[in-house]
Parts: C-alpha cells; structure tokens; sequence
C-alpha cells in the first residue's frame, strides 16, 4: 500500500468513527433495517478497521447472521445486499462535509471493501438456498424409491418418473437390501411410471436385474407399454433371457407361478395351476 | 496363510469364507475342494459368502473357477448370502458370474440343490 492509500484510508477510518451517530442515522433511514442490527455491523467493522482490516471474519458472521434473517423475512437478496451498500451512501455524506482530496480518495477503497461485503451477504443467500434444494432433492429420492411386499417371497419396486444414475444406484441398493432383509426370491421392477427408456436407463435396469440374480433371487421386470417395446426394439437393447411383461399383474402370476403358489377363484376354478419347473 | 474349511453335509460340500482371502488361500481352496468333492463323491458344493464385505476381480473369477471345476466332476454349486454391495461390485465389474447359481442364504441353498436333485435323479 502507497503512503497517500494508507493517509487515506486512515482519513476515512477516522471519520467513520467521529461520524458514527450521523451515519448510523442516515444508513438506517436508506435501508428500513433495524438500528440494533446495523449498529452491531458498523462497530464490527470499526474494529475489523482498527486491527488492520485484514480479519473480517466477524462482520462477515454478522452478515451472514443478517442475510439469513432478512430472507427469512421474505426479503429478496437484492435488497439485503442493497442495505449493506446504503453505508456507502450514508458514508459519502460525511466525505462530502469534509471534502478533502485524502477522504475522496479512501472513500473509493471504502466502497470495494463495502462492495465485497455487500456481494458475500449475496453469497450466503445463494448457498442457504442451495443447500435446501440440495436437501429437496435428497428427500425426493427417498420418496420416490418404495420397495414394496406383494407376496410371501415377491416384492416389487414401482418406478415413477425419470431415472438417472444415482437414482437407480439408490432403488437397486435399497432394492437388494430389501431382498436381504425380507428373504424374498421374487422382485418386479415396474416400470410403468417411467416415461422414457433409453440405453442407459436400459443399461441401469439390467445392471439391477443382474445384481439380484447373484444375490439369488429372480427379478421381472413389468409395465411396459408398447411405445417404450417399441423404443427398446429400436434401439437394439438386448433384454436376454431377463423375463419381461406387460403389466405388474402379469408379473405378479408369474412370480406365484415360479414360487409355486396356487390361486383360486371362489368358484373354484383354478387360475394357476401347475409349478413350474425351476 | 490360512486356510478355508471344507464342511461335509450329506452329500453336499459348504466353504463359508469368513477371513480376508489371499491369492495363496484361493489356489489352495480350489485345489482341496477338487479333492474333497471326489473324495466325498459330493453332488453339491455351497459357497457362502455372507462374511465377504469386499470382492474383486480376482475372487469374482475364484467363484467362476470352482463352479466350473465342480461342475466337470458332477457337482452343482451354488453362492450363497452375497451382500448387497458385493452384488453390485460384481455387477459393474461386468462379472455376472454366468453358470453359477444364487441363493439368499444357506438354508435356501440347500433347498435350491435338493430341487435341482430332484429334478434329475
């Protein structure tokens, strides 16, 4: 820093402290915030200021304090960033009573540094929502992700909306977990809710058939709807002797079928009748 | 080096895996099964691998190997209680242990191979 910087940031670090009452007035009637707020945040800054102006971990704290509180407030951070920008204004007053060359010019350094902090309470509004979007989509894949009993022995998964990598990483896991847990030898995955099919989501359902099939239990996958088997035929997907059907109630009679379960009608007339040969 | 026991049950041979396996245990397991299952002239061989938490090509290939070997001296294996996690190693390995059979766990095992008994006397 240039001696005529440092005289002037000094000048200006001078008058912020002989002004503090007339600035704190002005800065509060430009902003709406509340006195006790922005006092705190000015003496924070006053003894940032003092100890060198390098350590603005406090009034950034207070900022953050400050940033989420208005937002919760209903505040856009616009607005908050434009409160903390109002010092600037209530600042230059002061500058302009004493209108000497050095507070000019300190009052320009002052502005960046006001400039910085005002931009970091922006931050902090944009990382606070990130991370609720971030926890949004977290519950979203628990919700979406049911593993459900349909039978002694069958579960099934009915699959609804788009599926990407880590969600079929998470409805495999919990999926083979399920298996573990209940015994079963049976699932079906149900696809009907899943409106497009492409190779990778092919490539994910397989991976999820295969990983059942080690862990010793058969997997069906059911709901296909005719322009998804068409879109699979197009692309060439190969299914392999993975058993496919056409709707959950297809696949549910195959897996009483394989697990050797008998369903009658009250009449009396057999619906499945004969055990399949493993 | 350790070595993994070979259990008899009737006529059906169970490896539970329960350490940490070396290159060296897997060549000797392979080799004292080929001689336990002519020895005990056994129909079925169950791995069980419920205590396995991490699996790699080299034992992937291990399971492959033995179902193979037991199958040319007329055992049927079958692995048994692979973990979740294990499953879906193997599966982005790109090992899908084709040839080999699967149970939950041992009991279902067991039954799964007096089927198979069954089914061709």
């Amino acid at each position: 820093m240039t001696v005529d910087a440092d005289v002037a940031r000094r000048r200006i670090e001078e008058l912020l402290r002989t002004n503090e009452e007339q600035i704190l007035r002005r800065w509060t009637l430009i902003t709406k915030a509340t006195p006790e707020e922005l006092t705190d945040l000015y003496q924070a800054l006053n003894r940032a200021l003092d100890s060198g102006g390098e350590d603005l971990a406090d009034v950034r704290g207070l900022l953050a304090e400050l940033s989420r509180s208005r937002a919760r407030q209903g505040f856009t951070p616009s607005e908050t960033s434009r409160a903390v920008f109002g010092l600037k204004e209530a600042l230059y007053e002061v500058v302009e009573e004493d209108g000497g060359a050095d507070a000019l010019r300190g009052f320009i350094w002052f502005s960046r540094l006001i400039d910085d902090l005002g931009l970091f309470t922006f931050e902090t509004y944009a990382t606070a929502r990130e991370k609720i979007i971030l926890d949004q989509a977290e519950q979203l894949l628990e919700l979406s992700t049911p593993v459900v009993k349909l039978w002694e022995g069958i579960v099934a998964v009915p699959l609804v909306g788009t599926l990407d990598s880590a969600r079929t990483q998470v409805v495999m896991e919990k999926l083979l977990q399920t298996l573990v847990d209940t015994g079963a030898e049976h699932a079906v995955i149900d696809i009907t809710g899943v409106p497009a099919v492409d190779t990778q989501v092919a490539q994910h359902l397989l991976k999820a058939v295969v990983a059942a099939r080690l862990m010793g239990a058969e997997c069906v996958i059911s709901g296909i709807r005719p322009q998804i088997a068409h879109t699979i035929v197009t692309l060439g997907i190969e299914f392999g002797d993975i058993v496919t059907k056409a709707s959950l109630a297809d696949a549910l009679a195959h897996a009483l079928r394989r697990s050797g379960v008998q369903v009658s009608t009250p009449r009396g007339t057999r619906i499945s009748v004969r055990t399949e040969d493993a | 080096m350790e070595r993994v026991p070979i259990l008899k049950l009737g006529d059906i041979l169970i490896i539970s895996i329960q350490i940490d396996l070396e290159d060296q245990s897997v060549l000797a397991l392979q080799e004292d099964l080929a001689e336990a299952v002519v020895a005990h002239s056994a129909r079925g061989v169950i791995i069980d691998i419920t205590a396995v938490e991490i699996v790699d090509s080299f034992i992937g290939r291990m399971l492959a190997t033995i179902a193979a070997m037991s199958r040319m001296l007329d055992a049927q294996t079958v692995v048994v209680g692979m973990r979740p996690a294990v499953a879906i190693t193997l599966v982005e390995l790109g090992l899908s242990l084709g040839g080999v059979r699967t149970a939950l766990n041992l009991e279902k095992g067991v039954a799964l191979l007096d089927h198979v008994r069954g089914a061709t006397p």
